[in-house]
């Protein structure tokens, strides 16, 4: 690890001073960073601790939640409302990492998670275009099975490891900052970036951004989300596939849906296409099956991971049959 | 290996094949285990029992120091740069950031290591440690991607890993031998194993399999695997004033280790001390590496102790695993299911510097009872790190290809697997022809499947349904031969308070060595297991006892028999004509209550006490080595066991989770209950990651390991390992001291079949490639 | 301010780069808790802080100031085992003991966690208050911890015997 400054910040703003300077980092449950911090690939001059700050979940006037970005991920799983209202994001929680990680990661910290492209870790001996832009990726031709299917470019292949995220992402969050020019929000949809050329950039936060919360607004239908994830191992794995879905249907039509994939993307993939091709289609294992193809058809695999594509369709469908109540 | 080397490895095979001819064809009573060990016979010892482990208070409350958490006054931290090219030399290497970076006490390269002998690689002399034998750090050469090729020193070990990330290396690569498939264009080898080719043929099987009427002709592949002990490799060491060397260790040889640390450094065997109180797991991988020879060379530098812990991608760079394999598997048979054919053959990768090839053809030597054989391994050469075994080399990959191959005759049979296997039991060794010294592998097949609940498996696959989940059952046969390898001794020291110290320079990782052979120990010498001191993990105790090969108990075994027969000798000098055992002779005597006594007349009795006051001795010591291990060259002599999976595959999305699993093993008498059965689960459970999820990702491009850590690299977690049930014949096996074979490795043979084939007959879908990940279900 | 360490006070490292783990095995001589990837893939290193299971290896020493931790070391000595240490030896829940304080430090939080209600992954209505205490959810809950030695069953038995009271 290399020398850095540790201080705490106080409040937001505290931190948004802070965190103007150059080489300052933001520190959380510590889970990812201080791991990348070890490897080299971060190397921070200062580490200021957000950790304590905004670890609240309240009712927004709306009916939906504002989630502090300190909430460490067990207190967000466990949350009376979360488990009733939005209980896709009480799975995704606990599908993540261990219970121990869960314990000391924050919401905030979750977001911000980098790739575990085993090229991007290699620092000594791979090329990684995240890491040095320009520099080339060698997991196009390498190990790739766990690479993304959409989205991707020629620069990178990385998919975000998160669960939460794709919770999020199916729930229309929104994500609010602190920056030096004031508040803000941002979609979680639109949140993180897609690689193009450039995938050192990751999100569309500018230096010095704090995370200061994350908003979910009422979504009623959602009381009966799921989400599932695909993993080679039983636990404490990531995704290769996973999908958190919402569906509302009246008189055996789907009214509204929401589907969200992860392990797929450079960020957590709204499922878009496939939620306007169900909109209004009758609930049914053939229209499932139609809206999946719909959104896999932009995809884009590689030698060893074509079988995402597949996979990712048929849990699409699963979940919604699961959600539906229709058999696959 | 030089050319010379191999032609001296030939000669010594054929010594070795000359003497087993003779070995062969004695009586049974000239070779050792010709008379059973008189413990086989007493049944209401402490052998047997479910003794909780002596070190499991230490244990479960932090207090059982490992390698890694000696304290030594003024010690040093290490950390290390590895290479990141294959083969090539290096042109520049800075270290001057790093050397005036805070707290740096050492940078050590090529440029100023101490001159250092290559040290002999494992296996290639008796007491070779090594994973290799090239030259560490001693000029500008790199071998392997991941070669160490500088270790900082500082006062912390967040100083040394920083300065060592300051170091920056140069290289001109060299083209690498990286890749299989240009490997094999370059030729093959014949492999060997112990100094014997790996090659065997009995008749003319391709004649045979030519004209079968059924016949199978499969390929498997298995990928590299690693190890993966939780415990990080680490050592503690320092250089006294008198030029010896401490070692604080975790290994599994450390009589080896210490001899070939002194041929390292050009000093006196005696001057280096390796001990290993605990070892926090090895499976083959805590030898010798060049971790601790760096180690040991700055440390010499420096003039301070050295704590190195590799981090787990330093693991992966210095520690080899197990090599990768292409096994064909061809089996003929009649239609009554007779075999008329076995054929496994296959290819392996090696390095040039090391004497290991995955010899995946063992199991398949004796396991079943066909007119005809052609087995063989050959290898390439690779420029990559030494690779070395891992729990059941050979066995656990060979049994994967040989038992899916013979679940794939059974349906082609359309026999049950178990019957197949049944009907093809031998009478005798088909390759050596030796009579087996103890074979019940059908009793378990049979106890096995009853408990199991074979009967209920649907043989149509595809069929059986439990919600979203398909379900089916496979089985395999599990098998390791029973070793003992030359080099044993024991010392047993009396003393006149009724205790008794045993000292092998032996080993604990987690086995329950201790506490079993301290249940041995009791019951030899008629002793409560309170007056045992079993002392080991020292390499200036007697022996050369490798914790490796399931042979460690058998070593100890004969060992501890070859110094109590010489103590019973010496004591009966002592008792002289005024005790009860007067006019005995040693095989006539032996030990109850505290004391020896005629076999044949147990009131013939005297205590230790009672011979040590009459002779005014407060101890007796003795210390003797077994007679070499010509009981194998005499039987053929092997461990079994019957798996049975239940296995799930989810219908839409492929996971494959194992919901059942039952071992029922015959692996002759087994010492402690409840160690054992931890053993047997142990490797089941490794059986499992070998069969699901395990592999080392090797980048052929670069020749580099791209998934060094356990994030990456899956071992089972809790959620994978369902209950296992484990059972056993206990028969003891006539011819093994205690009539004990090892248990080590048997639980990760055939498993990795047991679970294909239950894949199969869940899914109809034969995979012959490891792992069975969900994408090949799909 | 200082951290307590089974109930001592000590000093935060000046080198903020140590972990809580470093702190503990290197600067305390608390070798409990051990080290088998430094990453956060193992599970080896858990200690309780203020009563949560946390990976000390990931824990900067630093962010511990004003906080609780308890060790293995803080649980049971050899002499006057924990109940869960006990079973753990009387269950055989280890064989090389290594990811053992891991292990018994995770299993102590985790029934805690149960108890409160706190989901995982394998339960069925996540909406329920009261989770039941089964194989399932010991082992999901559990599966931070690796063990290599292939110990599980031995300490889900262990668990099982000392805990389930508890938990309901």
């Amino acid at each position: 690890m290399t020398p850095f400054k540790y201080t705490r910040a106080s409040d937001a703003a505290d931190a948004v001073r802070k965190g103007a300077a150059t080489g300052v980092k933001f520190l959380g449950g510590g889970t990812n960073l201080v791991d990348l911090m070890r490897e080299t690939i971060e190397r921070p001059g200062e580490l200021v601790d957000v950790s304590g700050l905004s670890t609240e979940i309240v009712e927004t006037d709306e009916g939906g939640l504002r989630i502090g970005a300190g909430v460490r991920n067990t207190a967000l799983a466990e949350h009376r409302r979360v488990r009733t209202a939005y209980p896709m994001l009480t799975r995704a929680m606990v599908s993540g990492a261990s219970a121990q990680i869960r314990n000391m990661a924050t919401v905030g910290g979750n977001l911000l998670q980098r790739t575990r492209c085993s090229y991007f870790y290699d620092e000594d001996g791979s090329r990684c275009n995240k890491r040095v832009p320009g520099e080339g990726c060698d997991a196009i031709e390498g190990f790739h099975r766990g690479h993304a299917i959409l989205g991707a470019s020629d620069a990178c292949i990385a998919v975000h490891p998160s669960d939460m995220c794709v919770a999020l992402a199916a729930l229309d969050a929104v994500v609010h900052i602190e920056g030096a020019k004031g508040a803000r929000t941002v979609p979680l949809v639109d949140f993180h970036c897609l690689p193009g050329d450039r995938p050192d950039i990751e999100t569309v936060l500018e230096p010095g951004d704090l995370i200061t919360a994350v908003e979910l607004p009422p979504m009623p239908f959602a009381a009966a989300s799921t989400y599932r994830k695909v993993r080679d191992r039983a636990s404490y794995a990531f995704a290769l596939v996973s999908v958190a879905a919402a569906i509302e249907i009246e008189d055996g039509q789907v009214r509204d849906v929401r589907i969200a994939l992860g392990g797929v993307a450079h960020k957590p993939w709204r499922a878009t296409r496939a939620e306007a091709a169900l909109r209004g289609a009758p609930a049914g294992e053939t229209a499932f099956a139609g809206a999946a193809a719909t959104e896999l058809a932009g995809a884009r695999p590689l030698a060893d991971n074509a079988f995402k594509v597949r996979l990712a369709e048929r849990t699409i469908v699963s979940v919604l049959c699961e959600l539906a109540g229709v058999t696959a | 290996m030089s050319i010379f080397d191999d032609a001296k490895q030939a000669a010594q095979g054929l010594v070795q094949a000359g003497m087993a001819k003779a070995v062969a064809l004695a009586p049974d009573s000239w070779v050792p285990g010709g008379k059973p060990d008189p413990l086989i016979r007493q049944r209401h010892g402490a052998i047997g029992k479910p003794v909780s482990r002596l070190d499991g208070a230490l244990k479960v409350s932090g207090k059982a120091t490992f390698a890694a958490e000696f304290p030594v006054e003024a010690m040093t931290y290490a950390a290390m740069v590895y290479s990141t090219i294959a083969k090539g030399r290096i042109t520049q290497i800075t270290v001057s950031e790093a050397e005036t970076a805070p707290g740096v006490v050492v940078v050590m390269t090529h440029r100023n290591a101490p001159r250092l002998n290559p040290p002999p690689a494992f296996l290639s002399e008796s007491k070779a440690a090594a994973g290799d034998s090239l030259p560490v750090m001693q000029d500008e050469r790199i071998y392997w991607n991941g070669q160490p090729v500088a270790v900082v020193l500082a006062e912390t070990q967040e100083q040394a890993d920083h300065a060592a990330s300051l170091i920056r290396v140069g290289y001109e690569a060299e083209e690498a031998q990286t890749t299989f498939e240009a490997a094999r264009e370059q030729g093959t080898q014949q492999s060997r194993f112990m100094g014997q080719p790996l090659h065997d043929e009995v008749g003319d099987a391709q004649d045979a399999f030519a004209k079968a009427p059924h016949k199978i002709d499969a390929t498997y592949t298995t990928p590299r695997h690693n190890h993966n002990p939780i415990e990080l490799h680490g050592v503690t060491l320092y250089w006294r004033g008198d030029g010896s060397l401490r070692v604080h260790d975790a290994q599994q040889v450390v009589a080896h280790t210490a001899y070939t640390l002194a041929r390292t450094f050009g000093i006196d065997e005696k001057q280096v001390v390796v001990t290993s109180p605990y070892v926090g797991g090895g499976f083959g991988s805590k030898t010798l590496w060049q971790h601790q020879i760096l180690a040991a060379a700055a440390a010499r530098l420096a003039k301070r102790p050295v704590r190195m812990v590799l981090s787990r991608e330093g693991v992966y760079r210095v520690v080899g695993g197990r090599s990768p394999t292409e096994q064909r598997v061809q089996l003929a048979a009649t239609d009554e299911g007779r075999l008329t054919a076995i054929l496994h053959r296959g290819l392996t990768v090696r390095t040039a510097h090391n004497v290991i090839a995955e010899p995946f053809i063992l199991a398949t030597r004796s396991l079943y009872g066909a007119e005809t054989f052609l087995l063989d391994v050959h290898h390439v050469d690779f420029d990559m790190l030494g690779n070395t075994f891992m729990r059941a080399p050979g066995e656990a990959v060979g049994t994967f290809a040989l038992e899916s191959a013979m679940d794939e005759l059974a349906h082609e049979l359309g026999i049950d697997p178990i019957e197949l296997r049944i009907r093809n039991e031998p009478e005798k060794d088909p390759i050596s022809g030796l009579p087996y010294s103890s074979r019940n592998v059908v009793e378990a097949w049979r106890s096995g499947a009853e408990r199991f609940g074979w009967e209920r498996r649907n043989p149509v696959p595809g069929t059986v349904r439990d919600g979203g989940w398909l379900v089916g059952m496979g089985c395999a046969t599990a098998t390791y031969p029973y070793h003992r390898m030359p080099g044993g001794a024991a010392r047993i020291t009396l003393s006149a308070d009724g205790r008794a110290t045993l000292d092998l320079a032996a080993h604990e990782m987690g086995m329950g060595t201790s506490t079993a052979q301290t249940q041995v120990a009791a019951d030899r010498l008629g002793l409560p297991m309170e007056a045992i001191t079993f002392n080991y993990g020292d390499s200036t105790l007697p022996g050369l006892i490798m914790a490796g090969g399931s042979q460690q108990t058998a070593s100890i075994g004969a060992s501890v028999i070859a110094a109590y027969n010489k103590l019973v000798g010496e004591l009966l000098k002592l008792a002289g004509n005024d005790s009860p055992l007067a006019g005995l002779k040693t095989e006539e005597v032996g030990s109850r209550d505290g004391g020896l006594c005629a076999l044949d007349e147990p009131d013939r009795f005297e205590t230790y006490a009672s011979i040590l006051a009459r002779a005014q001795r407060d101890t007796i010591s003795v210390e003797a080595e077994p007679p070499m291990p010509l009981e194998t060259m005499h039987w053929s002599m092997h461990s079994y066991g019957a798996m049975f999976a239940e296995v799930r595959v989810n219908a839409v999305t492929g996971e494959p989770r194992v919901s059942r699993f039952l071992g029922s093993f015959d692996c002759g008498r087994i010492l402690n209950s409840k160690t054992a059965a931890s053993q047997f689960r142990g490797g089941i459970i490794m059986g499992l990651g070998l069969a699901l999820m395990e592999e080392t990702q090797f980048d052929e491009r670069k020749g580099r390991v791209l998934n060094p850590s356990l994030s990456e690299y899956h071992v089972p977690v809790h959620m994978d390992v369902p209950e296992i049930e484990v059972m056993w014949t206990d028969i003891p096996d006539p011819h093994a001291p205690m009539g004990a074979r090892g248990i080590g490795e048997i639980g990760i043979t055939g498993t990795g079949a047991a679970i294909a084939n239950a894949v199969y007959n869940a899914t109809g879908r034969r995979v012959r490639d490891l792992p069975i990940t969900l994408d090949k279900l799909l | 301010m200082s951290i307590t360490i089974n109930g001592k006070a000590v000093d935060p490292p000046e080198d903020p780069r140590v972990s809580l783990l470093d702190l503990l095995r290197d600067h305390l001589a608390l070798p409990g808790a051990k080290m088998g990837c430094n990453q956060g893939a193992c599970g080896a290193c858990t200690v309780l802080v203020d009563g949560e299971r946390v990976l000390s290896c990931l824990t900067l020493a630093a962010q511990m100031e004003g906080r609780s931790v308890t060790t293995i070391e803080g649980i049971g000595s050899p002499d006057v085992l924990a109940p869960l240490q006990q079973a753990f030896v009387e269950h055989d829940g280890f064989q090389c003991g290594y990811c053992t304080p891991g292990q018994i430090c995770s299993a102590l939080a985790m029934v805690e966690e149960l108890r409160r209600g706190v989901p995982s992954h394998v339960t069925g209505d996540v909406s329920s208050e009261a989770i039941a205490f089964s194989s399932e959810e010991l082992r999901e809950r559990m599966s931070g911890n690796l063990c290599r030695c292939g110990a599980y069953n031995g300490i889900i038995d262990a668990i099982t015997a000392t805990c389930r009271e508890t938990a309901e």
